[in-house]
C-alpha cells in the first residue's frame, strides 16, 4: 500500500512535470493540422486523415517504404517504449530509441507520426485512457526537446483497449504499460 | 369506467414510438441472448399472484410469464402460485378473495386479451388488492404482435409502481459493448436482456456509451480512426457523426440534461481536460477545467447545475464536483486512494462510483449530504456503474472466470443480478432513461 501511495505521489509529480508541454501543444490545434496537411499534400498525400470512416483511408506508397524505418538493423525499427507502474518517465534504456526517431523527424520535416499511449487493464477504462495519454505526451515532449516539431507528432491513447499481452498478471501488465511509435505506412 | 383515459392515450403514443424504434432496430439482429440470474432478495417481498390472462395462450408472445419474470427478477416480489382456481378469474367479480388470502397473496393481477377492430390486440388488466378487495389499478393497452413483449414490461411497470411506490423500469433498455474475438459491437437490449440488437459493429474498440436524455441517441467513443473519437448515433435513423475528433484523444462523453451539449475529455490543449461541446458537433469546444492533472469521466447532475468527474490533481484519482459553468472544483471522495467513474443518482442526492479496496475494485454509493459511503459489491473487477432511471438498481460490468459480464445490484446492496451473454465479453453497460413518461 505504501508503495502504491509513493507511486501515486511520483505520478503526481510527473504529471506536474508533463503538464509543462501544454504550451507547445497549444499551437497544434485542428486548424493548424489542416493547414499543415494541405501543405504536405503538395509533396505527398496527407497522412493524418480527416476521414470519418475506418475504411476510406487511401494507403499511399510514399518515399518511406523500404527506408530506415523498416530496416530491422536500424534503431528506427524499434517502436515501443515501456513504462513502470504509475509512471510516465521515459527510462534510460529507451532514450536512444526516442532520440533516433526525433532525429529522423528533424531530418524529414514532411513526415508526421503518432505516439500511441497504453495502460494496463486495472481500473477505469476512461482513467486508463488518460494515463496512456500521459505516457504518449511524455514521449512526444521528449522528441520535441530533441528537435522534432510539435505538428509532426500527434499523441493519442488507446488506454487499456489494445493490450499487447492478454494475461492478468504483472508480466502482462508490464507489457501493456507502453507507448508505440506509429508511422503512416506501418 | 375505471380505465384511466389519460394513461391510455399516453400508452398508445408510446407504443407507436416504440414500434418505430423496433422496426429500425430490426435491421441488425445481434443473435445473442442474455439470461439473468438473481442472487439475494429484498427484506420484505410483496406476495403477488399473476393469473394467466384470458386468451393469451393464442398469442405469439404470452404476456403473464414476462410480467412474472420481471417482478420476480426485481427481488421485491414473491410470486404466489395462481394455478388451480375454478373458475379462473379474468374479471373482478370472478375473484374468490378468501382463497387468494389463504394463499398469502396481497395482490392479484387479472386480465384478458381480445382482438380490436383495427386488428391489434386489446389487453385489459387490473391489479386487485386481495386484502381490501378493491381495485388498485386498471389499464387497457393496444398492441401489435411485435409490441407484446414491451406491453408485458409496461404491465410489470404498473404493478411495480402501484405496489412499491417507485417507478418501474422494466420497459426501458440497456446498452453495452460486446467483444467477440477482434470484433466489437454496441448492443441495445430490453432491460431484461431480451431482444439484443447490434447498432454498431467495428474491428476497433468501442467504449463509454451514454444515452441522450430522451433515449433516442447514443454518444460513445470509437477507435475506428486509430485514436479515440466521440460519436453521436441516432437510434431512430442509425445515422452517426463524429462530434469530437480533435488532435489527440477525445473521450468520456456526458450528456447535459437538456440533450443539447456534451462534456467530453479532450487532450488537444495538452493533458486530459474537460470541455463542453454541442451535441451536434457544431461550434468550438469550451474548456471547463484548468488543471495540470487528469480530469475525465464527467457526469452531469440531474438538474444540470453541476458535474462530477475523476481527477488525479491531488495525487491518486478521486472524484470532484464543479459547476457546469466552470470555476473551482471541490473534492467529494476522501475514503481510499482510488475512486473513479462517478454517476449521479436520478434524484441527485447520491452518486455511484468504483472504489478500490486493496486490489479489488467495487461498486460504491456515496450520499452527498452525509458523505456516507456504502460499498455494494464484493467482487474484484467491477467497472462502469450506472443507475437505473428509478434509482433502485445499479448496472455495472464485472468479470467471472476471465469473461466480462454485466451485473446489477440494488442500491441498498441486498439484491444482485448477473446478466450472462451467451457468447463474447460484455462490458461498458449503461441504462436508458425512462422515455415514455
Amino acid at each position: 500500500m505504501k508503495r502504491l501511495i509513493l507511486a501515486f505521489a511520483a505520478a503526481a509529480i510527473l504529471a506536474a512535470c508533463s503538464s509543462t508541454p501544454t504550451m507547445e501543444q497549444e499551437g497544434a490545434a485542428v486548424e493548424d493540422r489542416n493547414a499543415a496537411a494541405a501543405a504536405a499534400a503538395q509533396q505527398k498525400p496527407p497522412t493524418q486523415t480527416q476521414t470519418t470512416g475506418p475504411t476510406s483511408k487511401p494507403l499511399e506508397s510514399s518515399s518511406m517504404s523500404g527506408n530506415a524505418l523498416k530496416d530491422p538493423s536500424n534503431i528506427l525499427s524499434k517502436r515501443t517504449i515501456y513504462f513502470e507502474l504509475d509512471s510516465n518517465v521515459v527510462k534510460e534504456e529507451f532514450k536512444p530509441v526516442v532520440a533516433a526517431h526525433a532525429r529522423y523527424l528533424q531530418q524529414n520535416r514532411g513526415v508526421k507520426m503518432t505516439v500511441q499511449g497504453n495502460a494496463d487493464e486495472r481500473g477505469s477504462r476512461e482513467y486508463n485512457l488518460a494515463l496512456g495519454q500521459r505516457r504518449a505526451d511524455a514521449v512526444k515532449q521528449a522528441m520535441q526537446l530533441l528537435g522534432a516539431q510539435p505538428d509532426q507528432i500527434e499523441s493519442v491513447s488507446f488506454g487499456e483497449e489494445k493490450p499487447k499481452a492478454t494475461g492478468h498478471d504483472e508480466k502482462s501488465w508490464a507489457e501493456n504499460r507502453r507507448a508505440d511509435l506509429a508511422y503512416p505506412n506501418d | 369506467m375505471q380505465y384511466k383515459t389519460e394513461n391510455l392515450h399516453a400508452t398508445m403514443l408510446n407504443l407507436l414510438r416504440a414500434l418505430i424504434v423496433s422496426l429500425l432496430f430490426a435491421a441488425g439482429s445481434a443473435g445473442a441472448a442474455m439470461t439473468i440470474e438473481i442472487v439475494g432478495a429484498g427484506a420484505n417481498q410483496i406476495p403477488v399472484a399473476i393469473v394467466p390472462f384470458r386468451a393469451e395462450d393464442g398469442l405469439a408472445q404470452k404476456l403473464t410469464p414476462v410480467v412474472s419474470a420481471d417482478l420476480a427478477r426485481s427481488g421485491l416480489f414473491r410470486m404466489v402460485d395462481p394455478g388451480g382456481m375454478n373458475p379462473v378469474p379474468y374479471e373482478p367479480e370472478q375473484l374468490n378473495y378468501a382463497q387468494w388470502k389463504a394463499r398469502g397473496a396481497e395482490a392479484v393481477v387479472i386480465g384478458s386479451v381480445s382482438k380490436a377492430a383495427d386488428g391489434r390486440y386489446e389487453i385489459r388488466f387490473r391489479v386487485m388488492d386481495a386484502v381490501k378487495q378493491t381495485q388498485i389499478a386498471g389499464f387497457v393497452y393496444f398492441a401489435t404482435e411485435s409490441q407484446l413483449r414491451l406491453t408485458a414490461h409496461k404491465i410489470a411497470d404498473v404493478i411495480y409502481e402501484k405496489l412499491t411506490g417507485d417507478t418501474g423500469v422494466f420497459a426501458t433498455r440497456i446498452t453495452y459493448v460486446v467483444k467477440r474475438g477482434r470484433n466489437y459491437e454496441l448492443h441495445v437490449a430490453d432491460a431484461d436482456g431480451f431482444g439484443a440488437q447490434s447498432v454498431l459493429s467495428s474491428n476497433e474498440p468501442i467504449i463509454s456509451p451514454a444515452w441522450s436524455p430522451d433515449g433516442t441517441r447514443l454518444a460513445y467513443v470509437s477507435f475506428e480512426q486509430k485514436k479515440p473519437v466521440v460519436y453521436v448515433q441516432s437510434l431512430v435513423t442509425g445515422a452517426r457523426q463524429p462530434v469530437a475528433q480533435f488532435r489527440g484523444s477525445n473521450s468520456a462523453p456526458a450528456w447535459s440534461p437538456d440533450g443539447k451539449r456534451l462534456v467530453v475529455t479532450l487532450t488537444r490543449d495538452g493533458g486530459s481536460q474537460l470541455f463542453t461541446i454541442n451535441a451536434d458537433g457544431s461550434g468550438a469546444p469550451v474548456r471547463l477545467t484548468q488543471s495540470s492533472a487528469i480530469d475525465t469521466e464527467a457526469n452531469f447532475s440531474p438538474d444540470g447545475q453541476s458535474i462530477l468527474f475523476t481527477s488525479d490533481r491531488g495525487g491518486g484519482p478521486q472524484i470532484y464536483r464543479i459547476s457546469a459553468a466552470g470555476g473551482a472544483a471541490q473534492r467529494v471522495t476522501f475514503e481510499g486512494t482510488y475512486n473513479v467513474s462517478p454517476r449521479h443518482s436520478p434524484d441527485g442526492k447520491s452518486f455511484t462510483f468504483i472504489q478500490r479496496n486493496g486490489g479489488r475494485f467495487n461498486v460504491a454509493v456515496q450520499d452527498f449530504a452525509s458523505r456516507q459511503v456504502q460499498v455494494l459489491t464484493d467482487g474484484g473487477i467491477d467497472e462502469s456503474p450506472s443507475f437505473a432511471p428509478n434509482g433502485k438498481i445499479i448496472l455495472y460490468a464485472t468479470e467471472i472466470g476471465g469473461r466480462g459480464i454485466l451485473a446489477a445490484v440494488s442500491s441498498d446492496g441486498r439484491i444482485k443480478q448477473r446478466f450472462t451473454a451467451d457468447v463474447g465479453d460484455a462490458r461498458e453497460p449503461a441504462w436508458s432513461p425512462v422515455v415514455n413518461k
